[in-house]
């Protein structure tokens, strides 16, 4: 298997192509720092989906820097970029806490001080959610933690179908029900099988749902709901999973889901495809939700956990 | 509500410049500079927001402001222009030529909703008396071709699968296929050019005028699949490549566009999730940049949520001016014209009690999410700011039978309801004296809300001359 660190530079690489040698070239040569400098950064940075809002602010905090530290020239602007973006990334992890079992799966996420821990996976339609969960399971699974997936999207035509395959490939067992069954019956019988079983974490997949439908957002309360009653404690990890090709509507996602079922973190689903990342960064800044994880492809060893310092290494080269 | 946020932008600016007597460059530039915010956050891509802006500001500094317009009007005149050209000018339809079967190709990046518009599109076909076939060539994501197998039964449309995966439906279970054969899986997935080929065969032994063709999601970058694409397309030749756009792609859509254009080459978008609070900037970037014409826009998650889209009526929805028509349209479909008449002038007349409110809301209902239908009226985008009506279709429920707990007079003088009556009210609709206050105070508002509009209304059927409804001096 490649190395993290390798996998992560491939799944890297486009970013740093795209978004990341048009910032180079702004910051090398010997550019000196002009109104040009300013705009053509601002338009950069935009166009990396950080928002106008960050985009602005990252200029000015910039400006505000050059003049205190006499900067003439761009290049010296660069490390007190990567730090405003790093601190601003940095800045909503906290580490689990040790009662809560810390970190020792070996994965950024908290586990219960007793099986089961239950994560809950959710998200608008089509960023992915089912197959991060296949990639999430296959990764507890070499700490040699056992797993449970549930089915929760009952609504999507053939949703369990496309998770059970996942399942069977990660070899992994999965409780679901019946297309159009009610969600929480199929995380409640999850949890149940996992207290029989003694399995060690239950997964949770839901059916993608836009944040703007009331009913459906009623919906994944209840299933959180749920879950908080069977396992005190629970939901350890709410994890959102969103598309690194969406726009600014992420940051509008992030902020409804966290007030409907406190979401604990980020999943960044499609990084090989796109040339920016700068969602994570409007996200990270504007709702407090540090990324957890990111998706580099398609295949099952694609999701590692997100490293800020290689993001923005690589952002800002 | 789809491009609320953006229409009720430039509604904020505009209110600034309809203040003025003149409009001078240092006001165009100002209303320009939140225009460039505005279209930004709505994730239309910089470069199309630069050109954007520089072509009203050129028109709007240089030329002539139209005697009959203050210069107010014409700055809005201009924008309004602009955008609906931005979104194609006219309204596009599907040419699907003479051939029998046409053949319509569906492509994109994963999870931009490719399956779901697939099968709205054959729905759609079918209600204009087309015998559409769909086509599953989607042997990557694991149960992909089962999801168009379930939407084609739950539509009691045909849906071609590759013979190894429909005998294995027919067994009961899902065919194993996997994209990058993980190990233990050793199922060869059956080739998608073949399969479209072949389900264009069928199309045609079966007596279908059109297939769709559902294909996998790729990346733009992904030389491979790319190919792939380009010899289905050489294989069946489709009337229309439609391309599908996720209304909440950020400024990178404009690449994703430009390469399926280049690479397969495309005919037509489709815009999907615009149910969302997505400002769906990035299609408008996409359309732009490959000169192709949105045709559809995907509104919901049930199967008859697709409809035509519409730019110019859409640059009015920016503006803020919403769509009086395309509620007609919808209204239309679910009642008959005359009641879908009736209940125009009532909406726009002001006029109405809490009667007719009952009645709308049965019509609503069946019109679809309320949400949609009242985006289409002019400003009724501001609603949900202003905590007026709930979208909440529970809570319609609720006013259902809370005004079915009142008595005629009450319905059609609400001025009437005093404190006892709240009490009989609520207890008679298995409610609460707050709900009672709450369902009135909605209905105040809605209706005063409505008085404007009514204003609005009459303004804009004199206004064709170029004329706006705006309060404007």
């Amino acid at each position: 298997m490649a190395s993290l660190k390798e996998r992560i530079e491939q799944g890297l690489a486009k970013v740093r192509g795209g978004f990341g040698q048009k910032l180079a070239g702004l910051f090398t040569g010997g550019r000196r720092i002009g109104e040009d400098f300013y705009e053509e950064l601002e338009e950069t940075l935009i166009a990396a989906d950080v928002g106008v809002q960050l985009a602005t602010d990252s200029v000015e905090y910039l400006r505000k820097k050059a003049r205190e530290t006499r900067a003439s020239e761009t290049g010296q602007l660069k490390d007190l970029l990567r730090q405003h973006f790093l601190e601003t990334l940095e800045r909503p992890i906290v580490a689990p806490s040790a009662s809560q079992g810390g970190a020792a799966s070996g994965e950024p996420l908290a586990l219960a001080a007793a099986p089961p821990t239950v994560y809950l996976i959710v998200g608008v339609n089509g960023t992915g959610k089912t197959t991060t969960i296949a990639k999430l399971a296959a990764r507890i699974k070499v700490h040699r933690q056992s797993v449970l997936l549930a089915a929760g999207d009952t609504f999507r035509a053939a949703a369990a179908e496309q998770l059970g395959i996942w399942a069977d490939r990660v070899g992994v067992p999965m409780i679901r029900h019946q297309e159009g069954a009610d969600p929480a019956a199929v995380a409640f019988d999850a949890i149940s099988a996992a207290k029989a079983r003694k399995t060690d974490i239950v997964i949770v997949d839901t059916a993608g749902r836009l944040h703007t439908k009331v009913n459906l957002m009623e919906e994944l309360k209840k299933v959180h709901r749920v879950v908080a009653r069977e396992v005190p404690g629970a939901p350890q990890e709410v994890l959102l999973v969103v598309d690194a090709t969406t726009g600014q509507n992420a940051v509008q996602q992030a902020k409804l889901f966290k007030e409907a079922v406190g979401v604990t973190g980020v999943v960044l689903t499609k990084m090989d495809g796109t040339a920016k990342g700068g969602v994570a960064i409007a996200v990270a800044g504007e709702v407090g939700l540090p990324v957890k994880y990111v998706g580099l492809g398609e295949s099952v060893e694609d999701l590692v956990p997100f490293d800020a310092k290689a993001f923005v290494q690589a952002l800002v080269p | 509500m789809f491009f609320q946020n953006l229409a009720a932008r430039l509604e904020e600016t505009f209110k600034r410049l309809r203040g003025r007597g003149k409009l001078t460059e240092a006001d165009v530039n100002e209303a320009l500079r939140e225009v460039r915010m505005a279209l930004l956050e709505a994730d239309v891509n910089f470069k199309v927001v630069k050109d954007f802006t520089a072509r009203v500001k050129e028109k709007a500094i240089g030329g002539n402001v139209m005697e009959s317009l203050t210069p107010g009007q014409q700055v809005i005149k201009i924008v309004h222009e602009e955008l609906t050209e931005l979104m194609g000018g006219q309204s596009a339809r599907l040419s699907l030529g003479n051939a029998i079967p046409a053949a319509i190709m569906m492509v994109g990046l994963q999870g931009s909703g490719k399956t779901t518009s697939a099968a709205k599109l054959a729905a759609h076909l079918r209600k204009q008396g087309r015998h559409p076939l769909l086509v599953a060539c989607d042997p990557y994501r694991p149960a992909a071709m089962e999801q168009l197998r379930v939407l084609g039964k739950q539509l009691n449309i045909p849906v071609y699968l590759p013979p190894a995966v429909a005998a294995a439906a027919a067994a009961g279970g899902v065919a194993v296929m996997a994209p990058t054969a993980p190990a233990g899986v050793t199922a060869v997935p059956p080739d998608p050019v073949r399969t479209a080929r072949e389900g264009l065969e069928h199309a045609r032994a079966g007596g279908h005028d059109v297939a769709i063709i559902d294909t996998a999601g790729r990346l733009h970058v992904d030389d491979e699949l790319m190919a792939e694409l380009t010899r289905i397309k050489e294989a069946v030749k489709p009337q229309e490549v439609l391309l599908v756009v996720d209304a909440m792609a950020g400024q990178d859509a404009l690449n994703v566009a430009e390469s399926f254009n280049q690479r397969v080459g495309i005919d037509g978008l489709v815009m999907t999730k615009l149910d969302s609070d997505a400002r769906g900037g990035a299609a408008l970037s996409a359309r732009s940049v490959t000169g192709r014409p949105i045709k559809f826009v995907g509104v919901g998650e049930k199967l008859d949520a697709l409809e035509a889209f519409h730019p110019e009526r859409m640059a009015s929805r920016i503006l803020g001016m919403g769509d009086v028509l395309s509620l007609i349209e919808k209204a239309e479909e679910a009642l008959d014209v005359k009641k879908a008449e009736e209940m125009q002038k009532k909406l726009l007349s002001a006029q109405f009690t809490l009667e007719d409110f009952l009645e709308q809301l049965k019509q609503v209902r069946k019109m679809g999410p309320l949400d949609q239908v009242l985006g289409m009226i002019p400003g009724l985008g501001n609603l949900k700011k202003l905590g007026g009506l709930q979208v909440d279709e529970k809570e319609l429920v609720k006013a259902e039978a809370m005004i079915n707990s009142m008595t005629l007079k009450e319905r059609r003088t609400p001025e009437i309801i005093d404190g006892s009556r709240r009490q009989r009210i609520a207890r008679g609709s298995g409610t609460s004296v707050q709900d009672v206050n709450r369902l009135l105070r909605q209905f105040d508002e809605t209706k005063k809300m409505l008085k404007r509009f009514a204003g609005l209304e009459k303004g804009l059927r004199k206004g064709k001359g170029g004329r706006f409804p705006f309060p404007m001096d």
